[in-house]
């Protein structure tokens, strides 16, 4: 797909770097002829409109129940039909966008966050303080996330915030790494090693240097862990222990039809095509900025 | 090479032991008396009081992680609170139905990965590398509890051919039981397959790249005797590290996806454990899982170091 774009011989332009490559004009050429970037920005902008409307607007109040009209078919009234209570599933559906934004944001928040911080510490630490540092990420790593999700809620309680907690620790060892990598090829750079020689401090490297050039990399991975957070906290909510009623979430609507799939399968459709389709926006756009970002990587993939 | 194992080896306990002290002392701040529990709130405080006494609930906290530690590794565990049998005897029922449904979500996911990912790397740029790509995009994509419930409204609702969850049990015979896994077999391994087959796929147009590929087409090998016998021997190494480190999401999504077929599995007892305030239960089986997710990094490492030894003197 995106390796097209590149001229035939990939070698001399994945040495040529972005000196050629990234002139403004072609970012812009590339951002709009790239397809899963294209997908992407749709899809994602898709569920962050949705997100906006049903801040001020939805068809029904997605909490109001009305028995009498309960597990509705489609209609003009209720595009989407109604639940077993007789909310409005279109309305509900738009709500949980929020949930998953909001999810998402601060699990990737805190993740990149301490992750980014402990990566950049490690690379121009070294020594032991590095060791120190990835050795905590690989003892993380071999936690799975809805294991620690479930401990983290065990011991705290059930709710939105343990469950985001959890999989906002999951993801500081991944950006640790990244921005360990990342920094590290950083610092063996000439121009680096010129601020050093002219007397800079290791702070003042990591905040004017390195941290500018790893930037898009952890903008990609953020991207990619935005997906992850959406998956997960669907799956902590439908076990029952993510965000607690009456906060629409997609993952606990899917729990709480799943007895009811006999009467009316549309009901377990809606919410997981949801899921789905925000995680394959943010999984394409997380690939096309890859792409866009930094053209030496698409000769990788 | 010696002194690579000695270093994983180390990082190895080391990580086994950081794993035990978190469990047990994140299990400690658990809210709610196991007493309690044990004996119900109306208890008398007395009862309660000398339930306490005899679970060993007074003695100190590091005592207590020493004990259980040590009968720990001479893989004494302890009783659980709430069923009442040893923590051991659930396991071992509940492992009869977790391993089977892991392995056979791992051999399908396998089978998924490696057709779609060689199919892909050897048409690279073609259709069906587009679809595959499409495809498998949409795989990793789609929540694998969700994809059991469409299952279930498909072959089990619509058409009648599985039950839609529960668990016969291995004495009702091996296939009704293996029946009752397919579903959440498949449920598991598209998803793990999906993400598996992107990396077939890279790893064999990567290695296609290779100077040693050109040198045997060079000497006369045809393209397809040069895929099996150059390029997929060794494009493979990096795919079986990939799958040994995808070993804890597929534990991960097992105990999700028991969760939607009503399988008692693992990760059912795990929830249920959780919900009952079991800490003996949730204490072991946690430090399990982990053990189990570390022990296949750890063996991943030494079968990759054993096999490409440029590996063994860098810093992994």
């Amino acid at each position: 797909m995106s390796d097209k774009r590149l001229p035939g011989n990939t070698l001399a332009s994945h040495k040529a770097g972005r000196t050629v490559a990234s002139a403004p004009a072609s970012i812009w050429r590339r951002t709009l002829e790239h397809r899963s970037f294209l997908a992407g920005s749709i899809l994602t902008s898709l569920l962050a409109g949705m997100a906006l409307l049903s801040l001020f607007w939805t068809p029904h109040n997605p909490t109001r129940i009305n028995i009498r009209q309960r597990l509705a078919s489609p209609s003009l009234e209720h595009w989407l039909g109604t639940d077993q209570f007789g909310r409005d599933i279109l309305s509900i559906i738009m709500t949980g966008a929020q949930n998953s934004i909001m999810v998402g944001v601060v699990a990737v928040g805190i993740g990149l966050l301490f992750g980014v911080m402990l990566g950049l510490i490690a690379a121009s630490a070294k020594g032991w303080v590095e060791e120190l540092i990835m050795r905590v990420c690989d003892f993380m790593y071999a936690f799975p996330v809805i294991l620690l999700a479930i401990m983290l809620v065990a011991t705290l309680g059930s709710g939105a915030i343990n469950a985001i907690l959890a999989i906002g620790i999951f993801a500081i060892p991944t950006f640790a790494r990244l921005a360990r990598a990342s920094a590290n090829a950083i610092w063996s750079r000439e121009f680096v090693l010129a601020a050093q020689a002219a007397g800079k401090s290791a702070i003042r490297i990591t905040w004017e240097h390195i941290l500018p050039n790893i930037v898009s990399v952890i903008v990609v991975q953020a991207t990619v862990e935005f997906a992850l957070a959406v998956l997960a906290e669907a799956a902590l909510s439908y076990l029952g222990i993510g965000s607690q009623p009456p906060t629409p979430s997609w993952g606990r609507m899917l729990s709480e039809v799943q007895t009811l799939v006999f009467l009316n399968p549309w009901l377990a459709v809606y919410p997981g095509a949801a899921i789905a389709m925000t995680v394959l926006g943010l999984n394409l756009l997380g690939d096309g900025l890859r792409d866009v970002l930094d053209p030496r990587l698409v000769y990788k993939r | 090479m010696k002194f690579f194992l000695i270093k994983r080896l180390s990082t190895f306990a080391a990580t086994l032991f950081a794993a035990t002290l978190l469990t047990f002392f994140a299990l400690e701040i658990l809210p709610g008396d196991p007493a309690l529990v044990i004996l119900g709130v109306d208890a008398p405080d007395s009862a309660v009081a000398a339930l306490r006494e005899q679970l060993g609930l007074n003695r100190p906290v590091t005592e207590r992680y020493i004990d259980w530690i040590s009968h720990f590794l001479r893989g004494e565990l302890g009783v659980s609170y709430t069923y009442s049998v040893p923590v051991s005897e659930l396991l071992r029922e509940r492992l009869a139905i977790t391993i089977p449904l892991a392995l056979m979500a791992m051999a399908l996911s396998v089978v998924i990965a490696f057709s779609l990912g060689i199919y892909a790397a050897t048409h690279h740029n073609r259709h069906g590398d587009v679809l595959v790509m499409g495809v498998s995009q949409l795989g990793i994509s789609i929540p694998n509890f969700w994809l059991a419930l469409m299952l279930i409204l498909l072959f089990a609702v619509n058409l009648g051919w599985f039950a839609s969850g529960g668990f016969p049990g291995w004495y009702a015979g091996w296939w009704p039981a293996l029946k009752a896994l397919i579903l959440p077999a498949i449920a598991l391994a598209t998803v793990q397959g999906a993400i598996l087959a992107r990396f077939t796929r890279s790893a064999t147009l990567e290695t296609m790249r290779e100077d040693y590929v050109r040198t045997a087409r060079a000497k006369g090998l045809n393209r397809r005797q040069t895929l099996w016998r150059h390029v997929l021997r060794n494009a493979m190494i990096s795919v079986v590290t990939v799958m040994g480190l995808q070993f804890a999401n597929l534990l991960a999504g097992t105990i999700v996806v028991e969760s939607v077929f009503a399988l008692p599995g693992i990760g059912r007892l795990i929830l249920q454990s959780i919900a009952n305030r079991d800490v003996v239960v949730v204490r072991d089986i946690v430090t399990l899982l982990v053990a189990m997710v570390v022990i296949i990094n750890l063996v991943v490492d030494l079968l990759y170091a054993l096999i490409d030894p440029r590996l063994r003197s860098s810093d992994v």
